[in-house]
């Protein structure tokens, strides 16, 4: 059985089958067409990754909800809702450039390995021309530099992280949401207001990417009002029980917790907090305070009444009374049978922004189409005046900070606009030390 | 006895390569024909077959092997950034430092065997794991996972375009390139990178053949079968266990930088046990101890995650669309829910079904068939010679125990 030795012949074969595989791939060419999954005359594909399992589950599926409803309006089927009030009226319900918009569907697992297999299939497998999604930062950054490889757009759905249009940023990738630098910027004033100027903050930070900047902006922006930073401690995305990590806070001489979680550990944490009698408390001769920075309906839901009273900033709020957000929550409203959450906001507002783009520049080279995004200046989806700045692909616009509802009249009315803080507050100049580092490079058809 | 194993290895070895090599072809009307489900397909099988080397013929059920997989996967990145795009000192490094870090773990963990060695080894692979993911932020990023960069140094490369981040190639190949060709309505796509990871694929495949039919992997069959009485005969067992374990961690850090050389980024989660059971079932569902076995469960279950997982409820309507409403309704409510999200629920009861009724993996299910197909013909031949051929790609002779079992003896 022992027949383990090399001989000439067996060399020779070995060398010959080697060589083959050497000249083999030499045949391999870039296919001619202008751009990475040029659509065809009938449709165009867009691809929807979100995340269907993981602790933002629930913001995912809210998310493929809106985006369904986005494909539904720009194939001219339903009520239509924000084509109507949108600033920029070059979306007719018939399609993308005249072409049918198809979707196709993936699981992020909130995930950064899982989230890029399942883009890469659409790219490679869907002929996907378009990539949006996701509901970790994480996983936006991983998606989007993916995207950037491959020469497609990629469209940022609920990412809050600074680093998306920070140091990660990419010419292929364009955020609507905003990010943790605003929401820092425009809760500061808020909680100088009620809670004071002389405060101790121990942070709860999940340990990624969103986790770090939105603890990084929270400190710079509370620590000018003159709070103290008592402790920082991370907890893996993953946790589902925070009791070991909230339990030393009650002896740390902290008189503010800052919960820097999201979706289902945002709840979980919250509810451990409020568990330990935190609320309750009284530190330093004052009542013990818990800020959540980034909130969202889906977590106010989750968390139930622990959430009352506690302040909060969130991108956008289906109670807003502009023309635009009433047209959405009503035609979202009809498809689905309640309001539509901060998440859904965004991705179908980013998918009617990747369409009006596209209709604009008359193509759908990424190129021609990161041309008509850059500096666009619009209004009608909700925020009011909206820039995208062309210097990192970040939206400027009004940042609303809330609270949870003392008496909500309905389960879906759990938070209540408490400030609504214009862009001229929250806005940064590219190169701010938190965005530094990255550059956008050049955008990249694919070809 | 010894011509008929050359005869069939030689002709395993040739359809595996054809059939390898074929793949964009087979691959194609099942809807996996594009590159990034072939490479891992490819990358998976490569995975497979070392972790094979140790459960398959010493029966040592390692519960951490994902962590040589992150191993491998961030030093191919850190290569990749430093040195060169090119791929090629890229993975010799994946290969030496997840074979290190193997020599490591095995020399500590094997001083146990059982489910002790197995809990040892899910102890280090979960350590690492929380290391990759916020200890060793700095060398791993997190949970962002560790990426190539526009200022990455790339010291051996001369040329540094600065306007786009340059891709993994060799030889000026970029692992992304592919060759579209129509052939019969349908789009066959030949890529580069799923070449490069066959052609590893199948020399590792001919390495794994060597090391069964050496005397090296008799003795670790011999582990597998009793090591107690092995070690009573005065041989020292355990010089041979570190190696299987070491060769079988170099196979994983090869597969790791192989994954990144196909897509340029490492995250700390596929150092997650999950990960790690993932290739014990891929080993089970296919065969362990067998040649084709692990190839085949990786192919299974990556072919699980990737398109099952994608066919929402919308796609499976579209199957009973046909049918009267009601009907359509009705199935798609009782299919839709072992498809996509929910592709976990039938990839366990595949598993369930291939553990209790063919506990030696699809491979027995296969020579089954084989055999019975042989007993058909030979009854209809009415020649009544028994036949002592054997099917391909079952290497298991009568005297070993199942191929599934256990190395439960502590020592």
């Amino acid at each position: 059985m022992s027949d383990y030795y090399l001989n000439r012949r067996k060399f020779l074969q070995g060398s010959a089958v080697l060589g083959a595989g050497l000249v083999a791939p030499t045949i391999f060419s870039r296919a001619a067409s202008a751009y990475t999954n040029e659509p065809g005359k009938g449709s165009v594909v867009l691809g929807f990754n979100v995340p269907q399992s993981g602790p933002y589950a629930d913001e995912g599926a809210d998310e493929l909800r809106a985006y369904k409803l986005a494909v539904k309006h720009l194939n001219g089927e339903g009520d239509g809702g924000m084509l109507g009030t949108f600033s920029s009226q070059t979306l007719k319900g018939t399609g993308i450039l005249g072409r049918k918009v198809e979707y196709v569907t993936g699981d992020t697992q909130t995930k950064s390995d899982a989230a890029r297999a399942s883009a890469r299939a659409m790219i490679e497998k869907d002929g996907a021309i378009m990539i949006t999604g996701g509901s970790s930062s994480g996983v936006a950054v991983a998606v989007q530099s993916l995207c950037q490889d491959a020469g497609v757009i990629f469209m940022a759905g609920l990412t809050h992280s600074n680093d998306t249009t920070g140091k990660d940023k990419k010419a292929n990738g364009f955020r609507h949401f905003f990010n943790a630098y605003m929401s820092a910027a425009a809760l500061a004033p808020v909680l100088s207001q009620h809670y004071g100027n002389d405060r101790k903050a121990y942070h709860l930070t999940a340990d990624y990417t969103w986790g770090w900047t939105m603890e990084e902006s929270m400190i710079a922006s509370t620590e000018a009002l003159g709070w103290e930073t008592v402790n920082t401690v991370r907890t893996p995305l993953s946790a589902t029980d925070f009791s070991s990590y909230i339990a030393p806070v009650t002896n740390s001489g902290a008189d503010v917790l800052v919960l820097n979680h999201y979706g289902s550990n945002m709840v979980n944490s919250l509810t451990n907090a409020v568990q330990f009698g935190l609320r309750e408390k009284m530190v330093n001769g004052k009542q013990f305070e818990i800020v959540v920075p980034l909130y969202s309906r889906l977590m106010a839901r989750g968390a139930g009444k622990n959430v009352k009273g506690i302040f909060g900033s969130t991108n956008w709020h289906w109670s807003l009374q502009d023309d635009a957000s009433k047209a959405f929550v009503a035609s979202y409203g009809k498809e689905y049978g309640q309001p539509p959450s901060q998440a859904a906001h965004t991705c179908y507002v980013q998918t009617l922004l990747y369409a009006d783009a596209a209709e604009r520049a008359g193509s759908f080279n990424p190129c021609a189409i990161g041309e008509a995004l850059e500096g666009f200046e619009f209004d009608g989806l909700g925020n009011g005046k909206t820039l995208y700045r062309a210097a990192d692909h970040q939206c400027f616009k009004d940042v609303l900070v809330v609270r949870g509802k003392e008496n909500p009249t309905s389960e879906f009315d759990l938070l209540e606009v408490v400030n609504i803080t214009p862009v001229e507050q929250v806005i940064y100049e590219p190169n701010h030390p938190m965005f530094a580092g990255g550059s956008l490079g050049k955008c990249n058809p694919g070809v | 006895m010894l011509k008929t194993f050359r005869t069939s290895d030689r002709t395993l070895m040739v359809l595996f390569t054809i059939f390898v090599l074929a793949a964009p072809l087979i691959m194609a009307p099942l809807g996996a024909g594009y590159p990034d489900l072939m490479q891992r397909f490819a990358i998976y099988g490569i995975f497979a077959i070392g972790f094979n080397i140790l459960f398959g013929l010493t029966g040592y059920l390692s519960f951490g092997h994902a962590a040589f997989l992150g191993v491998g996967s961030y030093s191919a990145v850190w290569m990749l950034k430093l040195l060169s795009i090119n791929i090629v000192p890229a993975i010799i490094f994946a290969v030496v430092v997840s074979g290190l870090f193997a020599l490591l773990i095995g020399f500590i963990s094997l001083r146990r065997s059982g489910i002790y060695f197995s809990i040892l080894t899910l102890a280090f692979a979960q350590m690492s794991y929380n290391l990759a993911y916020s200890v060793l932020t700095p060398i791993t990023n997190g949970e962002t996972g560790l990426q190539l960069d526009l200022t990455d140094p790339r010291i051996l490369d001369t040329v540094n375009e600065t306007s786009q981040v340059a891709s993994p190639s060799f030889l000026g190949l970029e692992m992304g390139d592919t060759a579209v060709v129509q052939f019969l309505g349908m789009d066959l796509q030949f890529n580069v990178g799923f070449y490069i990871s066959a052609l590893i694929l199948i020399g590792m495949f001919y390495l794994s053949l060597r090391i069964f039919r050496s005397p090296f992997g008799m003795i670790l069959r011999a582990v597998k079968s009793n090591q107690t009485r092995l070690n009573y005969t005065g041989f020292n067992s355990r010089p041979y266990t570190l190696t299987a374990f070491v060769i079988s961690g170099m196979y994983a850090g090869l597969a790791g930088a192989l994954l990144v050389c196909m897509d340029p980024l490492a995250g700390a989660d596929r150092m997650q046990w999950t990960a790690s059971g993932e290739v014990v079932l891929m080993t089970i569902m296919g065969g362990a101890g067998t040649l084709i076995g692990p190839v085949l469960g990786a192919g299974i279950i990556k072919y699980f995650e990737n398109i099952f997982s994608r066919i929402n409820e919308s796609v499976v309507e579209g199957w009973f669309s046909a049918l009267p409403d009601g009907v359509t309704d009705f199935l798609t409510a009782v299919v839709s829910p072992f498809l996509g999200s929910g592709w976990h629920i039938s990839l366990g009861l595949i598993f369930m079904l291939v553990v209790i009724f063919l506990p030696g993996g699809l491979v027995e299910g296969a020579s089954r068939i084989m055999n019975l197909v042989r007993r058909l013909s030979q009854t209809r031949k009415t020649t009544s010679s028994p036949s002592v051929a054997r099917p391909l790609g079952d290497d298991e002779s009568p005297e070993e125990p199942p191929p599934g079992s256990v190395n439960t003896r502590e020592s």
